[in-house]
């Protein structure tokens, strides 16, 4: 129970995550499995920005710290850690175009299909498969 | 003049800002052909960068580059050595024959207002997969990753209509891939204070038996093994390189899996020493396992392909398999094998997929055997898109055969050379399984390349083509002459093999 409340971030993340990749094998429309994408990139945001947090510290810029001013020592231990946030920030932008380019896939695929649903999908891959066979080999029929 | 210490950095930098330019001049002057001839140009700037430092390499040992001029581990730091120097070069090598061997096929595939955007992102996939290489730097590495696979994305699902779907799932499953490897390196992070490679090698020794240094190992292996398309992780590869247009798989094939197969050895020699890897855990055996796993199921599973694009994306999928065994073998011979395969598979995946674009840019039939009628049973009177081609495509089908052959492993290619090193390697390491996957995999691939052959030497070509037996239907000289270059450099590649291993990678192997 301790564990479980000590690191209660690590939980959070975990649970996210696996929310996230539930829907992105498991589910069947394409903007669901889009979805889950979103949220298991976010789970790996909050966990770097969870690991970042420290007790009692405050936004990493001198003058909020404590007795602030040029006098002061300056010491880490009153600022949260500024490098996890800097990093997820670019891992945010990552997200975003990784979210733009599926979206602009789906729309692709909707245009296509006119459905979003995998399965149905599938099912005309596999029509279009059958029909191209059939007509490759009626064309050589005619040929003769 | 730019002086030497400045050479690195325009690997990356004249690519990134070249794929602007090259979309700025498609946008204003709206004609597609200036596109191609400022890729050639910038693709030949980055080559020129690469061979040089692979030079400065050579001469004085490794280079270490800090963007921006801060000292490591606070800014991010390139780091060329022996190992990526040499794998930069392969990939500005493979990029720039591709691209020039594609102008045709993508003016043919393309449509012409999107042809300047597509080399654009082209030209950012192969940034991407530049950086990978060359930076130090683990959180610097996600981001490159990301870039190369998004370029990526994008490229496949230009393709034909089914390369959406194939481009949609390798979206999800390299999502997945990149987010381990980001993962992993968030417990590095946590546990060291450091993204810095080098300097995470130095901090991790007192750490070993932390639990979560091993979930990170664990979480970076696995993601880069997605990203490689390891065998019972391959699912995304062979739709997404066989439906998408010849120009992205020419370049993506030979590249992608081999940058991330550099990216595993990179995170096993340089953020974990081999010391961890390979005594502290003792899995070498379990991998070179899977590896024989790999290999045997991509081989079987390339047999099985009705379609010559189809069953080079199978082939790959082995390839990664010896790839990856190799390196687990934990001797010399197994790591020089793999750092040679690399160079040798690139170049030999490059061939087959340029004869494969320039065989359906003329025919535009890939299919190995006769197809269906429509009750289901065999046409054989339809015949396979190949008959016949030694005759109507000499030159091509003879590119075709120097790259058939290479992989198989005969003696004066290059790919004899490389496996022969992973054969001793197994042999030094005792791995008897892995050493009968090599030779199974390679009379595999003899049984698929012989059949190939003797469809394309004995069969008569059909009717369907409009062609004349015995015409000549060889493909154009822009097409033919990269096609030329990478097939004799495949032989030049096997007799000079041992110069690349005594002056190149015996210093990149990290085990004495």
């Amino acid at each position: 129970m301790e564990l479980l409340i000590s690191s209660y971030n690590y939980w959070i993340y975990i649970i996210l995550m696996m929310i996230g990749l539930y829907a992105m094998l498991a589910k069947n429309n394409l903007i669901k499995k889009i979805i889950g994408m979103s949220i298991f990139q976010t789970a790996i945001i909050v966990f770097y920005v969870s690991i970042s947090a420290k007790k009692d510290a405050t936004i990493p810029i001198i003058e909020h710290g404590k007795g602030h001013g040029h006098s002061a020592v300056i010491s880490a231990m009153d600022y949260a850690n500024p490098l996890p946030h800097v990093l997820m920030l670019t891992a945010i932008v990552v997200s975003v175009g990784t979210l733009g380019v599926a979206l602009a896939l789906a729309q692709k695929i909707y245009d296509r299909y006119k459905t979003l649903e995998e399965d149905e999908i599938l099912e005309q891959l596999q029509e279009q498969a059958v029909s191209d066979s059939v007509m490759t080999s009626s064309g050589c029929d005619n040929d003769k | 003049m730019i002086s030497e210490e400045q050479i690195p950095v325009l690997i990356i930098v004249v690519p990134l800002l070249g794929a602007l330019l090259v979309n700025l001049a498609g946008l204003l002057t709206g004609r597609a052909g200036i596109s191609l001839i400022l890729t050639v140009a910038v693709l030949s700037l980055a080559l020129a960068a690469s061979v040089q430092t692979l030079l400065l390499v050579m001469e004085k040992g490794a280079i270490s580059y800090r963007l921006g001029g801060w000292p490591p581990p606070f800014g991010i730091e390139y780091v060329i050595d022996h190992l990526n120097s040499l794998v930069l070069v392969v990939v500005n090598a493979v990029s720039l024959i591709a691209v020039v061997f594609s102008g045709r096929s993508v003016k043919a595939e393309i449509p012409s207002h999107k042809i300047s955007l597509f080399y654009c992102i082209l030209i950012l996939l192969i940034t991407g997969l530049s950086g990978m290489t060359i930076t130090g730097d683990a959180f610097n590495l996600y981001v490159l990753l990301e870039i190369s696979a998004l370029t990526g994305y994008a490229l496949i699902a230009v393709g034909e209509d089914r390369a959406l779907m194939a481009s949609f799932n390798y979206l999800i499953l390299g999502t997945i891939g990149a987010s381990l490897y980001l993962l992993g390196t968030g417990h590095l992070y946590i546990m060291t204070g450091s993204l810095n490679m080098g300097d995470l090698s130095s901090l991790l020794p007192s750490l070993y038996g932390s639990g979560a240094i091993l979930t990170s190992f664990i979480l970076i292996t696995v993601g880069i093994l997605i990203k490689m398309a390891f065998f019972p992780l391959h699912t995304w590869l062979p739709n997404s390189y066989s439906y998408a247009p010849t120009a992205t798989s020419c370049i993506a094939a030979p590249l992608v899996t081999k940058v991330s197969v550099y990216v595993m050895l990179r995170s096993m020699f340089t953020i974990f020493t081999p010391a961890y890897v390979y005594s502290y855990l003792n899995i070498s055996s379990l991998i070179v396992w899977l590896a024989v796993i790999a290999i045997v199921g991509g081989s079987l599973l390339a047999l099985a392909q009705r379609d010559l694009k189809r069953m080079l994306t199978y082939l790959i999928v082995a390839e990664v398999g010896y790839m990856v065994g190799g390196a687990w073998l934990a001797n010399r011979l197994g790591l020089t094998g793999t750092i040679l395969h690399i160079v040798n598979d690139a170049l030999m995946t490059l061939c087959l997929f340029m004869a494969a674009g320039t065989i359906a840019y003329r025919t535009g039939n890939l299919s190995l055997i006769a197809s269906r009628d429509r009750h289901g049973s065999w046409d054989k009177s339809s015949g396979s898109g190949l008959a016949g081609l030694f005759k109507i495509m000499p030159f091509t089908m003879a590119a075709f055969t120097i790259a058939a052959l290479s992989m198989i492993g005969v003696p004066p290619t290059a790919g004899f050379f490389s496996k022969w090193y992973l054969v001793l390697g197994a042999i030094e390491a005792e791995q008897w399984g892995y050493m009968a996957a090599l030779i199974f995999s390679s009379l595999v691939n003899a049984v698929l390349f012989f059949r190939i052959f003797e469809i394309a030497y004995f069969e008569k070509s059909s009717g369907d083509m409009g062609i004349k037996r015995g015409e000549s239907l060889e493909a154009p000289l822009s097409m033919l002459a990269p096609l030329g270059i990478v097939a004799v450099s495949l032989i030049i590649l096997g007799i000079y093999s041992g110069d690349i291993v005594t002056h190149i990678i015996q210093f990149a192997v990290p085990l004495s």
